[in-house]
């Protein structure tokens, strides 16, 4: 069991030491804590072999195969780690003259974007994909305001939607209607068209959509929204699934966000930082937060004066750092490796689907794109071994699992993306794996139930945890 | 299990009337389907609840569940002791209500008895 | 530059597999008007040693803190990273993992953000924090949606200079119907807002606002600068509900304004509120110590539509990065940090005193002070053209800030190079 760093403090082994100065205290007495701060205190060694320990138990995609479905765990290279740490020390209020390396590159991350998705501006302001979500909801909601129609107060969201959408238009102040799939796993065009009417204020579409499936009536969607005075809004979750091959500006979509460490291969970090840029169509574009980043011939410049922008939603201008490691791996892929990213990773899981299929019944099984759902639904009925056992006796094999129990109109769903960036023989891998754990699911299926068995710990007591919450170490 | 004596609802909500006051709960089905509860979020003492309008929340690890209000009226009583110990609700549902309601009279008749509900959850089975 | 394992053979294998004859038949289902017909217009890919040199050509073509003095301050700070906090934050193992959703191969992110939760705690004196919020602005933009819902109420009296940033992002999270802009605490104020110290570096006596607050009903929240706390009252000591902050000068570098991290914490009745990611403590079937993500059922990801808050991540790299600041320079070291930046705002005071520049307020300040100029534009003209990175220009004078990295000598030049321009 690794101890908390709490637990390893011993008050004086501590070496951090400053150059001596005058000391200087003006801060009157009564504004100064009773107390300090009762933080560990512990050696530089003991520092290190403390996080050392923290980082063997953590498992990255540098660690293996990562199927993890909309979360899309490619690859992130290295040099794009060198690349984000040329910036690290620049001030965000510098005056523009002092960062027109920064506000160059920034600005050529948005036109490549643009580009990309198909759009007419970009803001790289939002600090993840749910951000990203509530600035695109925010302008829909500003856009129809600022034209006089304040009747709309519902956002369609299909049934198969990541949870985060239907939280967003909420969050934003929209009445959620949910739009039902068909028996194809595709929006209900009949559905659409029954709830769409005056009072909505537009659809939030994932295509492909989370069961891995193109929208194929994409542009008849389009028509029904828009023909009723809506706004179409990409979740840009599944972007890697047809970046190079198909642009969502050219599919209707109004407003985008995209999912830079999803598609563009920046690092998860452990669960962020993310960076969720916004897209806009001309028509959107002047309600994009501020600041807007303009040229204005060969200077950059931030623009505050934007009238009928939604405001601001990060201090500064969002996570920068993230953006710059997009922008190399944008840079080094160029169109054709992007086009190529996109196509290897349809590959991958198409090869996955066909293979698995024997052992595992496959949710809508046709063609899919960059991931599919896997239900667990036999094994269960037949060994009562659900998604969640296969997922963690697939750590004991190495691998982190798929994402499981979504979309939830799948039973016992195993959500799998394996990316472009794993090999065939990966695949294979995996492939066996999860072959060995139908066996195992037949013949022994206690051992998958009870899996995994090659973790520091065993399955943790959730309920527990939720009943009576710590969430800080006290000591005892 | 369903309890004798006690009228139902089709969200699974159970009600006692008793001198003029219901006593609100959720069914032996309801907290197996919800699995064990973490959290219990009671209505506030002295609120009007019209029928059929929220009036709390059970959590578990991986879902939360609304708590609807069967019949109509101001709620004089909730039992804090779920707050510090919502695995009751899984326990005993029957005998732990969420809260109880005061009204000069409560419309049932669109409620089910035991038999009904009985043969109700008969029509949920797959 | 590709990061793609497959050759042509392996390509040709899979295809096989699954019977398409051709990459571009996998895209079939993608109607004819909406694909795309041509490359994209974005340039040809690049070898690395083209690429750094690309990237290496826009970072030289900034001022960086790290070959000019930076006196800039205004929510964003140049404090001192430790290498052993950049060389460990560096490992893979953290930096592209995913969510910790799986804890039995997680718990050393899980642990890590225990920790960081931790010493949020200890540092405010709260009783919970959650795993971490995009910045100080939205953490600000949480708490106030918290304090609406809370006490019903609808607006929020903002106390003294609060960073427009700030203000700016709770503004862009505005429930409908809400509002920051009462004039004084009253019957429908849900909170009050004040930061310690103030955007313009005042350390404000908080406890006589935070009192008028609960005396109307109000909710208190302090937004807090995380270094100044090694020496100020707590927000515990002073009876905030609610604490958010920027974890920035904590290890995360100034990265152009981000990535760094909100904060949020509050009292032990509140901890159901907060929003996004919390790691709990619990136990394996086999009862050992075992951390996982708790209390998942007020996030979008459950209650979808009821949820009360839409974030799904939290800034767990930079809450490791702040968890490890901490543990790194420990509570002594943090005093002695907050002690040295005091310190030399101090010097600066007095540097600045002696050639006739004073202090636009009186008030006591931490690391941060605004002076009064005749000419604030041409002062900071003067100072970047000199190669120092001057403090930011505002009505009637100039706001710098100091940290633990500045010396004497330098601010000596800076107080001299003022002197000189504002004549």
């Amino acid at each position: 069991m690794s101890k908390l760093i709490f637990e390893k403090s011993h008050p004086g082994a501590n070496g951090f030491a400053l150059s001596p100065m005058r000391e200087d205290m003006r801060i009157p007495d009564a504004f100064l804590r009773a107390e300090r701060a009762n933080l560990p205190e512990v050696s530089e060694v003991e520092f290190t072999r403390h996080f050392m320990e923290l980082s063997k138990r953590a498992f990255g995609v540098d660690d293996g195969m990562y199927p993890l479905g909309s979360c899309t765990m490619k690859y992130n290279p290295k040099v794009n780690e060198w690349a984000a740490r040329q910036f690290t020390a620049l001030h965000p209020l510098l005056p523009e003259k002092y960062a027109q390396g920064v506000l160059s590159l920034l600005y050529d991350a948005g036109e490549m974007l643009k580009e990309i998705l198909g759009m007419d501006a970009f803001t790289l302001q939002p600090a993840a994909g749910a951000q990203g979500e509530m600035t695109g909801v925010a302008m829909i909601r500003a856009y129809h305001e600022h034209r006089g129609d304040h009747k709309r107060t519902k956002m369609l969201v299909p049934d198969s939607a990541h949870g985060t959408n239907p939280a967003t238009a909420h969050v934003v102040g929209y009445d959620v209607v949910e739009v039902t799939s068909n028996e194809n796993g595709l929006v209900d065009l009949d559905d659409l068209r029954a709830k769409m009417n005056g009072e909505v204020a537009g659809l939030m579409l994932t295509n492909p959509n989370t069961l891995g499936l193109f929208e194929k009536d994409i542009l008849a969607m389009a028509e029904i929204v828009h023909g009723a005075g809506g706004l179409l809004y990409y979740d840009g979750a599944n972007l890697n699934a047809i970046m190079g091959m198909a642009r969502p500006g050219d599919m209707g979509f109004d407003v985008v966000h995209v999912n830079l460490h999803k598609t563009f291969a920046t690092p998860h970090g452990g669960g962020g930082p993310g960076s969720g840029p916004v897209g806009a169509k001309a028509h959107l574009a002047p309600f994009l937060p501020v600041p807007v980043l303009q040229k204005d011939g060969g200077a950059y410049r931030w623009d505050f004066d934007r009238p009928l922008s939604i405001g601001q939603m990060h201090a500064f201008y969002g996570n920068v750092g993230v953006v710059v490691k997009a922008y190399a791996y944008m840079l080094a892929l160029g169109a054709e490796g992007i086009r190529d990213a996109c196509r290897l990773a349809v590959l991958a899981a198409n090869y996955l689907r066909v293979r698995l299929g024997e052992d595992y019944d496959i949710a809508y099984d046709a063609l899919c794109k960059h991931e599919f759902v896997l239900s667990a639904a036999r094994q269960m009925h037949e060994n009562h071994v659900g998604a969640t056992d296969i997922c963690k006796r697939l750590i004991d094999m190495g691998y982190h699992p798929p994402t499981v129990h979504f979309p939830l109109i799948v039973k016992e769903a195993l959500m799998i993306e394996p990316n472009e960036t794993e090999s065939l023989e990966r695949l294979d891998g995996f492939v066996d794996a999860m072959r060995a754990i139908a066996r195992e699911c037949r013949q022994h299926p206690e051992i998958v139930r009870t899996a995994p068995h090659t973790c520091p710990i065993t399955r943790v007591d959730e309920v527990k945890a939720a009943r009576n919450p710590v969430v800080k170490y006290e000591e005892t | 299990m369903v309890q004798a004596g006690l009228f139902y609802s089709k969200d699974h909500e159970w009600v006692r009337i008793e001198e003029g006051r219901a006593f609100v709960g959720i069914s032996d089905y309801a907290q197996n389907a919800l699995g064990d509860v973490v959290y219990v979020e009671l209505p506030e003492v002295g609120a009007h609840l019209e029928p059929g309008a929220q009036a709390g929340v059970l959590e578990s690890v991986k879902a939360v569940s609304e708590v609807y209000s069967p019949v109509g009226g101001e709620v004089c009583e909730v039992n804090g002791a779920l707050e510090d110990a919502p695995e009751l609700v899984n326990e005993a549902p029957y005998e732990n209500y969420i809260f109880v309601l005061e009204a000069a009279s409560f419309d049932t008749a669109h409620l089910m008895d035991a038999a009904a509900y009985e043969a109700y959850l008969g029509t949920l089975e797959e | 530059m590709r990061y793609t394992p497959h050759t042509r053979q392996d390509i040709g294998k899979m295809l096989d597999a699954i019977g398409a004859s051709r990459l571009d038949d996998l895209f079939c289902d993608i109607p004819e008007e909406v694909r795309l017909q041509r490359p994209l217009s974005i340039g040809e890919g690049m070898g690395e040693i083209e690429l750094r040199r690309e990237i290496a050509c826009r970072a030289k073509a900034n001022l960086s803190a790290d070959d000019a003095p930076c006196f800039l301050g205004a929510g964003c700070y140049d404090h001192f990273v430790p290498a052993a906090v950049s060389e460990l934050l560096a490992r893979g193992e953290f930096v592209t993992a995913y969510t910790p959703y799986q804890p039995e191969m997680s718990q050393g992110i899980l642990q890590s953000i225990f920790e960081y939760q931790t010493q949020i705690c200890r540092l405010t004196g709260m009783d919970a924090s959650n795993a971490s919020l995009y910045d100080a602005g939205s953490a600000l933009g949480e708490a106030l949606r918290i304090a609406w819902e809370q006490t019903r109420r609808h607006g929020v009296y903002l106390h003294g200079e609060i960073h427009p940033g700030y203000c700016n992002v709770a503004k862009a999270y505005r429930k409908p119907g809400t509002h920051l802009d009462e004039r004084e605490i009253g019957p429908d104020t849900a909170a009050v807002v004040i930061q310690q110290p103030d955007y313009l570096g005042r350390i404000v006596d908080a406890r006589p606002i935070i009192e008028q607050a609960h005396a109307a009903g109000a909710l208190a929240i302090m937004i807090v600068n995380p270094i100044a706390q090694a020496l100020l009252k707590t927000p515990a000591e002073l009876g905030a509900d609610y604490v958010v902050g920027d974890g920035q000068p904590l290890g995360c570098g100034m990265n152009y304004g981000g990535p760094a991290l909100g904060f949020i914490a509050t009292g032990k009745k509140n901890l159901r509120r907060l929003p996004g990611r919390i790691v709990g403590l619990s136990e394996d079937t086999e009862g050992r110590r075992a951390f996982v993500l708790t209390l998942q059922a007020r996030e979008q990801h459950i209650r979808r539509d009821k949820a009360s808050s839409n974030i799904c991540s939290n800034q767990a790299l930079n809450a490791l990065a702040v968890n490890m600041y901490l543990s790194y320079v420990g509570g002594e070291g943090l005093v002695k940090i907050a002690r040295r930046c005091h310190a030399l705002a101090c010097f600066a005071e007095d540097e600045l005193v002696r050639r006739g520049i004073c202090r636009l307020h009186s008030a006591p300040y931490f690391n941060e002070f605004a002076i009064a100029l005749n000419h604030p534009q041409e002062v900071s003209d003067a100072l970047f053209a000199n190669g120092v990175i001057g403090g930011l220009c505002i009505p009637g004078g100039m706001l710098l800030a100091f940290t633990e990295k500045r010396t004497e000598a330098e601010i000596e030049r800076l107080a001299r190079l003022i002197q000189e321009a504002d004549r």
